[in-house]
C-alpha cells in the first residue's frame, strides 16, 4: 500500500492513536492534580488499615488540617482578591498577617486580658481585639498599595512585584524590632488545647472550634460583600475590565483601595486566630504562612473566591498530615513541591479560573 | 559617510549622556579600571579588612552578574537564586573535604589535602562542576517554568529555593549512598574545606588575602568576558526579544524554549561558580546561609545597578555590598544608639535592602546605570531614536 502511492498523505494511521493521547491528557489535566492531592491521605489511609489500626488517625489529622487550613484560607482570600484585580502577587500579604498577630498580641497586653478573665469579658474584648485587628492589618495593606504599588500601575509587570517583595522585609525587620528574633509567647486565653468533645476517637479541641467559628462568618461575609453589594459589584467589574470599568463610572483607584483593604482585614483576623491557636508569633511567621497561602491560592485558582478557601483547607490537611507522619522539618518542602507541581501540570488550579498570566 | 549623515539628519539631543564623552571612553574606562583593581590590594595590608570586604564583593558581583542574564537579559524574575549558590557551596562541601571520609579520592591536590581521608578534588576542577551542576540544576528549575509568565515564575523559582535550602537543613538525615555518606552536615555545617591549591601559587590560607583577591578577581573578568559577549551574541538578542514580548519574540523565530533554558543554565553556572568560590574562602558549608533573604540580597544588587546593564549590575554589588558588610555594621552601627534609639543599625539589615527595593523602583526602576533599551521601556520621555543613535554606534 505505502510503497504504491508514496505521494498520498498519511492521514489515517496517524490520526487513529491522537485521540487516545489526547483523551489521556484531557483526563490529567482535568483529575491529575485532583489524584495527586488525594494521593497522601489514601497512602496512609491504606497503610492505617493494613497495619490493623482505625481510620481515627487520620480523621484526626484531618480535623487538625481543617481548622489550621482556615488560618491560610483567610489569607489566601487576600492573595486571590489582589490577583483578581490588578494581577499582582501582593508578596507582602504574609507579612501584613504577621502584623495582624502582633497587634493582637500587644492589644492583648493593653486591654489586660489574662488567663483570669471572666467568658463575659474575653468575648467581648476578644471581639474587640479581631476589629482593631483587622482594621490594623488593612489600613496596612491600603498604604502597601498606595506606596509601592499605585505609581507603578503602568510598570512591567516585574516592577511592582519587587516592590512587594521590599515592603515584605521593610515589615519582616518592623517584626523583628517590635518582639525580637525569637519566637515569643501569647497568654493562652481561650486554653486552646483543651478538648470540647470526643467523636469517634477523633478530639475536637477549642482552638479548632476557634478557627472555624471566626473564618466560617468573615469568608461569608466577604463573598456576600463581593458578590452582593455595591462596591462589590464595582470590584468585579473592575477586575474583569478596569478601563471599562472606568469608562462606567466607577472610581478604579478607590475600588482597588478597597480590596487591598479586604484582603489585609481578613489577614488581621487570621493574625489573630494564629495567636490564640499557635500561642507563639514571631516575626518570621508571615514569610512562611504568605508562601503557604499563595500555594493555597493558587491550587484552588488563582482570581476565584471559593477556590482560595478549599485550597486553604486541603493544604492545611496536606500540612497536618506532613507534620505528624513524615516530620515537620520537611513539612515547607513538601508544600512548595505541590506548588511545583500545581504549577506545572495545572496553573488554572481546581476550580480552574483562566487567567491571562496562567493560562 | 551614512553613518555622518545619519547622525546631521537625527541630530543628538543636549543631554544624552553618550554626546558628553568620546566613543573611546567608555573601553578606556574599564581598561583603567581593571588595572586598579589588579594592583588594588598591593596597597593595603595583607589581612586587612578592606580587603577582606573587597574578596567578598568580588564574589557578590559574580553572583549578581549570574542573576543578572536570568532577571535583567531574558526578564525572568529568579526569586530562588540562592539555589545555586547552595549548590556550588555544596560541591566544594562534597569533593573538596574530609565529610566524606569513608572515600579516598585524590584528584590533583598536592600538600595537606592529600594525606586526609575524604574526597578531594583540585579547586578549578571544582569551579568546573560546580558550573556544570549549578547549569543542570538551572535548567530543571527552569522546565516547569516554561509555560508560566511574569510572577508565576517568581513563586515558582522561590519554591525551589526554599526547597533546596529545607534539604540543605535537613540533609543529614538523607543517606542516599549508604550510612557514612549524609547529604549534607545540617546547621552544623561542612567545615574545614580544602584551601585552594592552585599551580604555581602558594598554598592560599587565611593568613594573606591577597591570592584570594586576585583569583576572584580573574572569576570576575572571566565572567565579565563571558557575559558581554553573551550580551551582544544572537543568544543575548533573543533574550532581549523574550524579555520585551514574548509572543513577538516566538513569531519572530526565536526558539523560546531553548533560549530561556540558556539563560537559566547560564546565570545558574555563574551562580555557583561564586558560591564555589565562597565556601572555599569562607571555609565552611553551612546550611543557614542559604536562605531566602540572600536571593533578595543579589536582587537588590542587579536592581540598584540597572537590571540588564552589566557595569550597573557590578556598582551594584559593590555598593550593597561593602553597604552590608561596611558601612552598617562598622561605620553607622552606632548611630540609633547615639539618637537614643534602641537598636543598633545592624538589626536593620534586610529592612534597609527592603527599603531600597520599593525606593529604586519607584524613584529610579532603571537602576543607577541604566541599560538603554530598559530604560526607554520605563520612562516614556527618553526619545527612541537617542536609543538607536546609541545601539548604531556602540
Amino acid at each position: 500500500m505505502a510503497t504504491e502511492s508514496p505521494a498520498q498523505p498519511p492521514p489515517a494511521p496517524l490520526a487513529a492513536p491522537k485521540p487516545r493521547g489526547s483523551a489521556a491528557r484531557e483526563f490529567f489535566s482535568r483529575w491529575g492534580l485532583w489524584c495527586l492531592l488525594i494521593a497522601l491521605p489514601v497512602v496512609y489511609a491504606v497503610k492505617d488499615l493494613a497495619g490493623g489500626h482505625g481510620l481515627a488517625r487520620l480523621a484526626q489529622n484531618v480535623v487538625e488540617g481543617v481548622s489550621n487550613g482556615s488560618i491560610w484560607a483567610l489569607i489566601a482570600v487576600g492573595y486571590t482578591l489582589v490577583y483578581g484585580i490588578i494581577e499582582l502577587i501582593n508578596f507582602a500579604n504574609g507579612e501584613v498577617f504577621m502584623i495582624g498577630s502582633f497587634t493582637s498580641a500587644a492589644l492583648i497586653g493593653t486591654l489586660g486580658l489574662t488567663l483570669t478573665t471572666g467568658p463575659l469579658g474575653l468575648v467581648a474584648g476578644l471581639l474587640v481585639i479581631l476589629v482593631l485587628a483587622m482594621a490594623a492589618s488593612g489600613s496596612l495593606n491600603v498604604m502597601i498599595e498606595k506606596v509601592g504599588y499605585r505609581p507603578l500601575r503602568n510598570a512591567p509587570k516585574l516592577a511592582p512585584l519587587i516592590t512587594a517583595v521590599g515592603f515584605s522585609f521593610i515589615l519582616q525587620n518592623v517584626g523583628l524590632l517590635w518582639l525580637g528574633g525569637s519566637p515569643a509567647s501569647v497568654p493562652d486565653l481561650i486554653h486552646a488545647q483543651q478538648d470540647v468533645f470526643t467523636i469517634f476517637g477523633v478530639t475536637v479541641q477549642r482552638a479548632d472550634i476557634l478557627a472555624v467559628g471566626v473564618t466560617v462568618p468573615l469568608v461569608v461575609g466577604a463573598v456576600l460583600f463581593i458578590s452582593r453589594s455595591r462596591l462589590g459589584k464595582a470590584m468585579r467589574a473592575t477586575a474583569q475590565d478596569p478601563d471599562a470599568a472606568r469608562l462606567m463610572g466607577i472610581n478604579v483607584d478607590t475600588t482597588i483601595s478597597l480590596t487591598f483593604l479586604l484582603g489585609g482585614m481578613l489577614a488581621g483576623a487570621a493574625g489573630l486566630i494564629y495567636a490564640l491557636y499557635e500561642t507563639t508569633i514571631w516575626y518570621f511567621q508571615g514569610f512562611q504562612a504568605g508562601l503557604i497561602a499563595f500555594t493555597a491560592a493558587v491550587m484552588g485558582g488563582i482570581g476565584n473566591l471559593k477556590g482560595a478557601v478549599l485550597g486553604g483547607l486541603i493544604i492545611g490537611i496536606i500540612q497536618q498530615i506532613s507534620d505528624n507522619r513524615i516530620g515537620p522539618q520537611w513539612t515547607p518542602a513538601i508544600v512548595f513541591a505541590f506548588l511545583v507541581l500545581i504549577m506545572v501540570f495545572r496553573p488554572q488550579g481546581l476550580l480552574g479560573e483562566e487567567t491571562r498570566e496562567a493560562g | 559617510m551614512t553613518t555622518a549623515a545619519a547622525t546631521t539628519e537625527r541630530g543628538r539631543p543636549a543631554g544624552s549622556r553618550g554626546s558628553l564623552l568620546p566613543p573611546w571612553f567608555g573601553r578606556f574606562a574599564a581598561v583603567a579600571l581593571g588595572i586598579v583593581a589588579i594592583l588594588l590590594p598591593l596597597f593595603f595590608d595583607p589581612l586587612s579588612g578592606f580587603i577582606d570586604d573587597c574578596v567578598i564583593a568580588l564574589a557578590y558581583v559574580v553572583m549578581a552578574l549570574g542573576l543578572n542574564v536570568v532577571v535583567g537579559f531574558a526578564g525572568l524574575l529568579d526569586l530562588g537564586y540562592v539555589a545555586f549558590f547552595a549548590i556550588g557551596a555544596f560541591t566544594v562541601g562534597w569533593f573538596a573535604s574530609s565529610f566524606y571520609a569513608d572515600a579516598n579520592i585524590h584528584i590533583l591536590v598536592s600538600g595537606q589535602a592529600e594525606k586526609l581521608p575524604g574526597i578531594h578534588i583540585n579547586f578549578l576542577l571544582i569551579l568546573i562542576i560546580a558550573a556544570a551542576l549549578c547549569a543542570v540544576a538551572g535548567i530543571l528549575i527552569g522546565l516547569p517554568t516554561l509555560r508560566l509568565r511574569g510572577d508565576y515564575i517568581a513563586i515558582v523559582t522561590l519554591a525551589f529555593g526554599e526547597i533546596i535550602h529545607v534539604f540543605a537543613v535537613n540533609g543529614d538525615a538523607i543517606k542516599v549512598f549508604g550510612n557514612g555518606y549524609p547529604l549534607t552536615n545540617g546547621r552544623q555545617g561542612i567545615s574545614p574545606v580544602d584551601q585552594i591549591k592552585l599551580p604555581f601559587i602558594t598554598q592560599f590560607n587565611q593568613l594573606n588575602l591577597r591570592p584570594w583577591y586576585w583569583l576572584i578577581l580573574g572569576i570576575v573578568f572571566f565572567v565579565l568576558f563571558i557575559v558581554i559577549r553573551l550580551r551582544d551574541s544572537r543568544l543575548g538578542r533573543a533574550w532581549v526579544a523574550i524579555r520585551e514580548d514574548e509572543v513577538a519574540a516566538a513569531s519572530m523565530g526565536v526558539p523560546l524554549v531553548k533560549t530561556k533554558l540558556f539563560a537559566y543554565a547560564s546565570g545558574a553556572a555563574i551562580g555557583g561558580m561564586s558560591g564555589a568560590f565562597l565556601a572555599a574562602y569562607l571555609n565552611t558549608v553551612n546550611a543557614d546561609q542559604f536562605a531566602f533573604s540572600f536571593s533578595i540580597f543579589v536582587l537588590a544588587m542587579v536592581i540598584l545597578g540597572g537590571m540588564g546593564s552589566v557595569w550597573g549590575v557590578v556598582l551594584g554589588a559593590v555598593l550593597l555590598s561593602f553597604i552590608n558588610n561596611r558601612l552598617i555594621p562598622d561605620v553607622l552601627n552606632g548611630v540609633p544608639g547615639k539618637l537614643h534609639l534602641d537598636f543598633q543599625l545592624s538589626d536593620l539589615g534586610f529592612g534597609i535592602f527592603g527599603f531600597l527595593l520599593v525606593f529604586v523602583m519607584i524613584m529610579r526602576p532603571e537602576g543607577l546605570l541604566p541599560e538603554r533599551r530598559h530604560q526607554l521601556e520605563l520612562h516614556e520621555d527618553v526619545e527612541v531614536e537617542d536609543v538607536l543613535w546609541e545601539e548604531e554606534h556602540r
